[in-house]
């Protein structure tokens, strides 16, 4: 049994239906899907409302997804720690700043692929909170729920996402 | 009585935190085993090069489309759809898009990627995340007023557009995911 846990990568089929189980644990014991973006809006709150005090919760924005700690933000907490155990398990644990296909492509600086992840980061966080919903919210509650606007918005994060990573990889030869 | 239980559960605060904080356990091992907290993983399936972030996707939509749709016609669950419009989900998702071919993760694998030590995913990820999630806390009511309510449909599901029962769309779904499955497999990839 421990064998299986020290495994560095299990079938992609074992994960999702793994997932998709988890998912409706979330449905049947917490009445919600899963989702991860919205922790990283009320994280956001919470950090503005220290630096800039609570007038912060004015924002009509943060009146909706109010900045306390909820069960998304415990969540996301969670996915840190649960990664964190599974790469302990297989020693695949590893301080690594560029990923070895951008070292490929970009060179092994790491400001620039830090950068460049910011940047990343900044649309991401934009984008899944202007959709309502990342990967995760859209991309496998929303769409297991067969929701219109999570077909659709998965639909375009990977248009997106395969268009700007070919742009990125391909473009210039 | 298995609903009261549940009701009883569902309102408790701290016990609520709990669940939360398991499930994301479960659900952050479940990534990092399944590989798709790495970059390479994630942009060798934007350049179409790797399809095991479709593979870890699809069986995740299979088993809680199945699971989820069985609860709530056993009556145990409700569906939560999110609303949208096409200045919503179909705007946001491609700025999204243009954020995740860069970054190479996601909000949810770019916390699994900080508990494998990807620096990256850390201060380049996270950081920009939560600055994009600000960004957007600061410029919400205008979006709202301006591009989020263009096209809305609201927070209609596929079986209500086509007016027929659930189990017409799941069962449909189902068997397309498993066929896109085994055709991938057939390929090869």
């Amino acid at each position: 049994m421990l064998e299986q846990f020290e495994m560095d990568l299990w079938s992609p089929y074992v994960v999702g239906a793994g997932i998709g189980v988890l998912n409706c644990f979330a449905f049947l014991l917490s009445d919600r899907p899963i989702g991860c973006s919205s922790a990283y809006a009320r994280a956001s709150g919470m950090i503005e409302r220290a630096v800039r005090g609570p007038k912060v919760e004015a924002k009509a924005y943060y009146r909706k997804f109010e900045p306390v700690v909820d069960w998304e933000v415990m969540l996301v907490a969670g996915v840190v720690i649960g990664a964190f155990l599974s790469a302990s398990l297989s020693g695949s644990f590893r301080m690594e700043t560029v990923p070895p296909l951008w070292r490929e492509r970009f060179g092994p600086d790491p400001i620039l692929r830090i950068a460049a992840a910011f940047a990343g980061g900044v649309l991401l966080g934009l984008g899944a909170r202007w959709a309502g919903g990342c990967t995760s919210g859209h991309g496998i509650s929303g769409t297991a729920q067969l929701a219109a606007s999570s077909w659709l918005a998965v639909i375009c994060f990977f248009i997106g996402g395969v268009a700007t990573a070919m742009l990125l990889f391909r473009a210039g030869g | 009585m298995m609903e009261d239980k549940l009701k009883g559960l569902r309102s408790k605060r701290r016990a609520q935190l709990a669940i939360g904080l398991f499930i994301g356990i479960g659900f952050g091992f479940l990534l990092q085993k399944g590989g798709v907290t790495r970059y390479d993983v994630i942009v060798g399936q934007l350049l179409l090069d790797d399809f095991t972030i479709f593979k870890v996707m699809a069986s995740a939509v299979i088993s809680g489309m199945v699971g989820v749709h069985l609860l709530k016609s056993l009556g145990l669950v409700s569906l939560h759809p999110k609303p949208g419009s096409l200045g919503s989900s179909a705007l946001g998702g491609l700025i999204f898009g243009v954020g995740f071919g860069i970054l190479g993760r996601c909000p949810g694998t770019a916390a699994g990627a900080v508990g494998q030590g990807s620096v990256d995913a850390l201060l380049g990820g996270v950081v920009g995340i939560l600055l994009g999630a600000g960004i957007f806390a600061w410029g919400y009511p205008r979006i709202e007023e301006k591009v989020l309510r263009r096209g809305d449909f609201g927070d209609v599901t596929i079986p209500e557009i086509l007016g027929v029962n659930r189990w017409l769309v799941v069962i449909p779904a189902v068997l397309i995911l498993v066929g896109l499955l085994f055709w991938l497999e057939g390929m090869g990839t």
